[in-house]
């Protein structure tokens, strides 16, 4: 491993070297210059996020007013306006989401950690989960657009709230169960031989031991995927779609903030690309409450 | 664990209670429940691929592999190509990783080496973290109004200095490739820098002892001892990122500038598959549907290999030490 080329002459190797820190030596130049790098790398890494939270904080935040979450946005060309539907309707969205994907996702968690064994099936659904969580979010949208909006299986409605949830659903499935999974991998046996040894059933166990002591990770894992899923646009862009009037119920077109940020910034007016930016501010602090959330959650645990 | 004791024991000197059978029909109803639920996973990835198959046979039926070669994007003659989208796709995704993988590495080695005080090493794998979290799309808005016109000056330089090659002949107008390139290394750092930073941090402490033991400086340890064994997982995560970058879908989408024709140069707008389907999914029909949903299983094939290719270099590459 060590091919490091030894840069002094052998005779030297053996000389008596002063024992003082020299900075002038090659390799303390060296060993300067690449943490000098590193360091400046990490500044470029670190800058993006404090530009895009400065623009948003700055062309968002001025324009935050009580209208903006209590009125429609205007028509195209019209001046004015909120986007209180969008937001009413990344809530709903999210929370049919949740509604699915949370039971959905613990529960197989469950059953990986507790009742599998860890065998080819357990094995199998580990790896899928792996690749699912790779899967592209359009191709989510594009999964949920064929066998929801194209199908018209709800009420013969095609796009619809229901179906942006599903598609979200599918994206927020692997995080929850990888995280349920290896929460519940971190409670000590002993507690389980302990609920077994009172003769608890395995169910009685999982739900009254196991579970709520893996609550903290499962909990932190559940709200990091909240605020992701509630960011995705791709997905929804043709399964919920827009709608410029308030949410029609679950089964109709709903409008989301991201979807009104990515139609209205690409519209050449600047009261729509403004009421993107407000959307952005209003996106950008819910996902970063709950990222924060997430962490106190955590913290809690080990304290 | 918990099993039945038999009949035979109940006779006996001690009396076992019984279970009653409700207690063992919830055990065994949540037992399965468990089971179905954790299919899902399965039923759903399956459902995925064979949704995007069925809507794509019509067009591979018609394109076949001509599909993957030429550039015809054709809704009137009802003529597709993808070779625009999937040559853009690779590009972009391959070299915003040439940028963002040393940028990442580079941060995650200044946040784990014992540089900088921990309290900034914190802030900056914080700052790295909640970079994540930003959604895409508000990263594209900040691209629109905010990087590109910062850029284009840069860009004009590029071009004016470079504008003889191939790959800069082109007078920036906004939209392009090199936009879209930068935004998804905004992307994919995060992930890099989070799991090379979990990488370096596995590496045992007894292996930094002992190259520093023999003389080594600092740099001489992360170079030779801490990089090398630590370069499967950086690898795996460098392989993940990849296929981030290629599904990745908003941002690019509203840089990249959705071009229709071929251009080798980097500063004219592009397309990718994933820009390709949020542009025009929604108002496709007929055969157009079909060839969005075999661009689509183009996608899903390239970010499975690149997910499974993740997967089996952090298994063989691994080091045991």
């Amino acid at each position: 491993m060590a091919n490091q080329p030894i840069t002094y002459s052998s005779s030297a190797l053996f000389d008596r070297r002063p024992l003082h820190f020299d900075p002038n030596l090659r390799r303390n130049r060296l060993n300067q210059l690449f943490t000098g790098i590193a360091g400046l790398f990490a500044v470029i890494a670190v800058l993006p996020l404090l530009l895009v939270l400065f623009h948003v904080l700055v062309q968002g935040g001025r324009l935050i007013s009580v209208g903006m979450f209590s009125e429609l946005p205007p028509a195209p060309g019209l001046d004015g306006g909120g986007i209180g539907n969008a937001i009413l309707g990344t809530l709903l969205v999210t929370l049919i989401a949740s509604l699915i994907a949370i039971p959905v996702g613990v529960g197989g968690g469950i059953y990986l950690s507790e009742y599998s064994q860890r065998g080819w099936f357990a094995q199998f659904v580990s790896f899928g989960n792996d690749i699912l969580a790779g899967v592209p979010s359009i191709i989510s949208g594009v999964f949920v657009y064929g066998i929801v909006v194209a199908t018209r299986v709800f009420f013969d409605q095609s796009y619809s709230a229901m179906a942006g949830g599903i598609a979200l659903a599918v994206l927020m499935l692997p995080t929850v169960i990888k995280t349920t999974d290896e929460g519940l991998k971190l409670v000590p046996q002993e507690l389980r031989w302990g609920a077994y040894g009172v003769g608890a059933s395995k169910f009685v166990t999982v739900m009254r031991i196991t579970l709520p002591s893996a609550f903290t990770p499962i909990a932190t894992g559940v709200v990091l995927a909240i605020a992701r899923a509630a960011g995705e646009t791709a997905p929804l862009i043709f399964t919920a779609l827009f709608s410029p009037f308030w949410p029609e119920g679950v089964f109709n077109p709903i409008a989301t903030m991201s979807v009104l940020i990515f139609n209205f910034a690409i519209m050449p007016y600047e009261a729509q690309n403004a009421l993107a930016w407000a959307a952005s501010f209003v996106l950008v602090m819910m996902i970063l409450g709950a990222n924060l959330l997430a962490r106190w959650i955590s913290r809690m645990a080990k304290v | 664990m918990l099993t039945d004791p038999s009949p035979a024991l109940d006779a006996d000197a001690f009396t076992l209670r019984r279970r009653p059978p409700t207690e063992k029909l919830v055990d065994l109803g949540f037992r399965q429940l468990t089971l179905v639920l954790a299919s899902m996973v399965a039923i759903v990835l399956l459902g995925i691929f064979l949704t995007v198959f069925q809507g794509a046979r019509e067009a591979i039926a018609t394109f076949g592999l001509d599909f993957l070669t030429t550039s015809a994007w054709d809704p009137v003659n009802e003529q597709y190509g993808a070779f625009i989208a999937i040559y853009g796709t690779l590009v972009t995704s391959f070299l915003s990783l040439l940028i963002a993988v040393p940028l990442g590495v580079g941060t995650a080695i200044f946040i784990t080496e014992d540089l900088i005080p921990t309290v900034l090493r914190d802030a900056i794998g914080l700052m790295v973290e909640l970079l994540a979290a930003i959604p895409s799309v508000v990263l594209g808005l900040w691209a629109i109004f905010v990087m590109e016109p910062a850029l284009r000056p840069v860009l004009n330089l590029l071009h004016s200095l470079l504008g003889w090659s191939p790959f800069f002949n082109t007078v920036p107008q906004g939209p392009g490739m090199t936009p879209a390139i930068l935004i998804l290394v905004v992307m994919v750092l995060p992930i890099i820098t989070a799991i090379s930073r979990d990488a370096l941090n596995q590496v045992p402490i007894e292996l930094r002892q002992g190259a520093y033991g023999v003389g080594t400086t600092r740099w001489g340890a992360i170079f030779s001892v801490i990089l090398p064994a630590a370069i499967s997982a950086i690898t795996g995560g460098v392989m993940l990122a990849l296929g981030r970058a290629m599904g990745e879908t908003m941002a690019v989408t509203m840089i990249i500038g959705n071009a229709l024709n071929f251009n080798l140069s980097l500063l004219a707008p592009g397309n990718t598959i994933a820009s390709m389907l949020a542009n025009q999914f929604g108002e496709a029909n007929g055969i157009q549907v079909s060839a969005l949903m075999y661009a689509a299983l183009i996608l899903m094939f390239l970010t499975f290999a690149v997910n499974v290719a993740a997967k089996w270099i952090v298994r063989r590459l691994s080091l045991r030490y």
